[in-house]
């Protein structure tokens, strides 16, 4: 059944990690993507890895969780393997066929690479992992709310976000539905040629359409009817409030940065 | 001879998990042809759960159902012949339309069966009319027409399969009680019409007792019972228990029994009633 897709990638287990201000791990998080890419030499990943493991023993996510993020971005690994393996050409020629020509620098590269995106993707997707996509919503309109200066739309980003998780779940049972009912009419969903199937589809989308505009419309006349007049002077259930954990995780971060840093210049010095 | 039988029928949602429960708990059930058969329990009973088996949308946990004495499930291939004879009409029906034209809609069950076009346009007729769908309304965008037409012109797409079991859940839900009156007795011209058996699930004591044969009621995912209406409405006290009602008619001429008033029992509708105090009146007034 459609019910069984897991919404996002949030992986609700009590630990250190999860109860971390949202804000504070994107924060982190974009500083860890910065150690990767503070320099081009394998201390960078190596220290990179160090801090992937620490947190993701500390956020008790099972190990095979990040595995899992990775297998989606396989081709993009694939490819750039490739792209880097026959594009460079520094250092000694290892193998070379016609106009295919590998070398040294291009293995080196390549594997460099492969490894900064195995490890950017597993650390980023700590991020989703361990905290729920409405907090996450919540931290991104703290974090964007200077925009607010420059007439950007934060409140209202922010909001649309929100409602649109939160009517994930309620389409899913609305799809599920509609879709027993036109079975029920004698549509055939699930064989058929790849035409005929597109075709199946129509009286599924259809009335799943027209729902979700409904939806909306009602929705919107229910927030007008408790008179929501955007942002200004909205106050929320859960207020975001950063503690001496916060405070220290972010030290750590940038300790870690840090360490990239001055070790990236002794070795190209 | 019983057209729709189960067999120990028995439903476990989320098996294995946290979340299990069983809605459907070994129902055996023989149903006649040519009824009209009302379904009532309290919410959460396991009414709907049991009426999507009936069609093969749900597959039973365990237990068997039969469909003219064939088991639905030995041959996947032919559910969906299964469906032709068992139409399932939803809660909200209207929410499921989605052609250009009312006569569209109503003609792709049909079309699904592979009819010929007359026989289409025979059927999409026949049905339109029995339900009071102006011909005008069937070259229209189901999507102009009110909610009570919209409520109809789903119901015809399913009745227009001519299927041999026709199952409404709560075909009368938000309709006002002219529309539902007129709704109720479109279905059972339909049904003596057809010679069809019809289960219709719903909350209203008074409409299962002026419209249906049978009743089957659920409690707790087990089948309370499966009788004659009147029988069932005897069992006052058993329905309270279950957090059900008898007629509010019934509940009238009950205490008005009480009472001391020599009225008959077994009366179920407001026109019966009206019928034995009008006698009762009468012959007080030769006795007078």
């Amino acid at each position: 059944m459609l019910k069984d897709i897991t919404l996002g990638q949030y992986f609700p287990v009590d630990s250190v990690i999860h109860k971390l201000d949202p804000r504070f791990k994107i924060i982190n998080t974009l500083l860890f993507i910065m150690m990767l890419f503070a320099g081009n030499h394998a201390v960078n990943l190596v220290i990179g890895a160090v801090f992937v493991i620490l947190v993701q023993g500390l956020s008790k996510i099972p190990f095979q969780m990040g595995i899992k993020s990775i297998k989606p971005i396989f081709p993009v690994l694939v490819f750039t393997a490739i792209l880097n393996l026959v594009f460079i050409d520094t250092g000694e020629t290892l193998w070379s066929w016609k106009f295919l020509k590998i070398t040294e620098g291009g293995l080196q590269t390549s594997a460099f690479m492969i490894g900064r995106i195995i490890l950017l993707i597993i650390g980023s997707s700590m991020l989703t992992y361990t905290t729920s996509p409405i907090l996450l919503t919540d931290a991104i309109e703290s974090l964007l709310s200077p925009l607010k200066k420059v007439k950007f739309p934060v409140h209202e980003m922010a909001m649309m976000m929100s409602i649109a998780l939160r009517f994930i779940p309620t389409l899913i049972e609305e799809t599920d539905k509609i879709m027993a009912a036109q079975k029920a009419r004698g549509a055939m969903l699930d064989n058929g040629k790849l035409l005929d199937r597109v075709k199946a589809m129509i009286p599924i989308l259809i009335p799943l359409f027209v729902s979700a505009f409904r939806r909306a419309e009602e929705l919107a006349t229910a927030m007008e009817c408790r008179c929501y007049q955007g942002g200004e002077g909205r106050t929320r259930l859960r207020e975001l409030k950063a503690t001496w954990k916060d405070y220290c995780s972010l030290t750590v971060c940038g300790l870690f940065l840090l360490l990239i840093m001055i070790l990236n210049s002794i070795i190209s010095y | 001879m019983a057209i729709l039988k189960t067999e120990g029928l028995t439903y476990v949602y989320s098996a294995g998990t946290p979340f299990e429960k069983t809605a459907v708990d070994h129902v055996e059930l023989e149903l006649e042809a040519n009824q009209m058969i009302g379904v009532i329990g309290h919410t959460g009973s396991g009414k709907s759960t049991l009426m999507q088996h009936f069609n093969g949308l749900l597959q039973p946990t365990s237990g068997k159902i039969y469909l003219d004495n064939r088991d639905i499930w030995a041959d996947k291939s032919r559910l969906r012949e299964v469906r032709f004879q068992v139409g399932l009409v939803f809660q909200y029906p209207e929410y499921q339309l989605f052609e250009e034209t009312v006569y569209k809609d109503i003609a792709f069950g049909p079309k699904n069966m592979n009819l010929g076009e007359a026989e289409i346009r025979t059927r999409v007729l026949e049905t339109a009319q029995m339900l009071g769908i102006d011909k005008k309304l069937l070259e229209r965008s189901p999507f102009a027409l009110s909610g009570g037409q919209k409520r109809r012109a789903a119901i015809a797409g399913v009745m227009a399969m001519r299927p041999k079991i026709l199952i409404l859940d709560e075909p009368c839900a938000g309709l006002d009680p002219k529309g539902r009156n007129l709704m109720l007795h479109q279905i059972r011209d339909y049904q003596k019409k057809t010679g069809s058996t019809v289960l219709l699930v719903s909350h209203s004591m008074e409409d299962v007792a002026e419209f249906t044969e049978k009743l089957l009621v659920m409690s707790q995912a087990k089948l309370f019972c499966y009788e004659e209406t009147n029988l069932v409405f005897r069992r006052s006290e058993e329905l309270k228990a279950l957090g059900l009602q008898v007629p509010q008619i019934a509940s009238v001429m009950q205490m008005l029994r009480k009472k001391g008033y020599e009225l008959p029992e077994d009366l179920y509708t407001v026109a019966q009633a009206k019928q034995a105090i009008l006698n009762l009146l009468r012959k007080d007034g030769k006795s007078c």
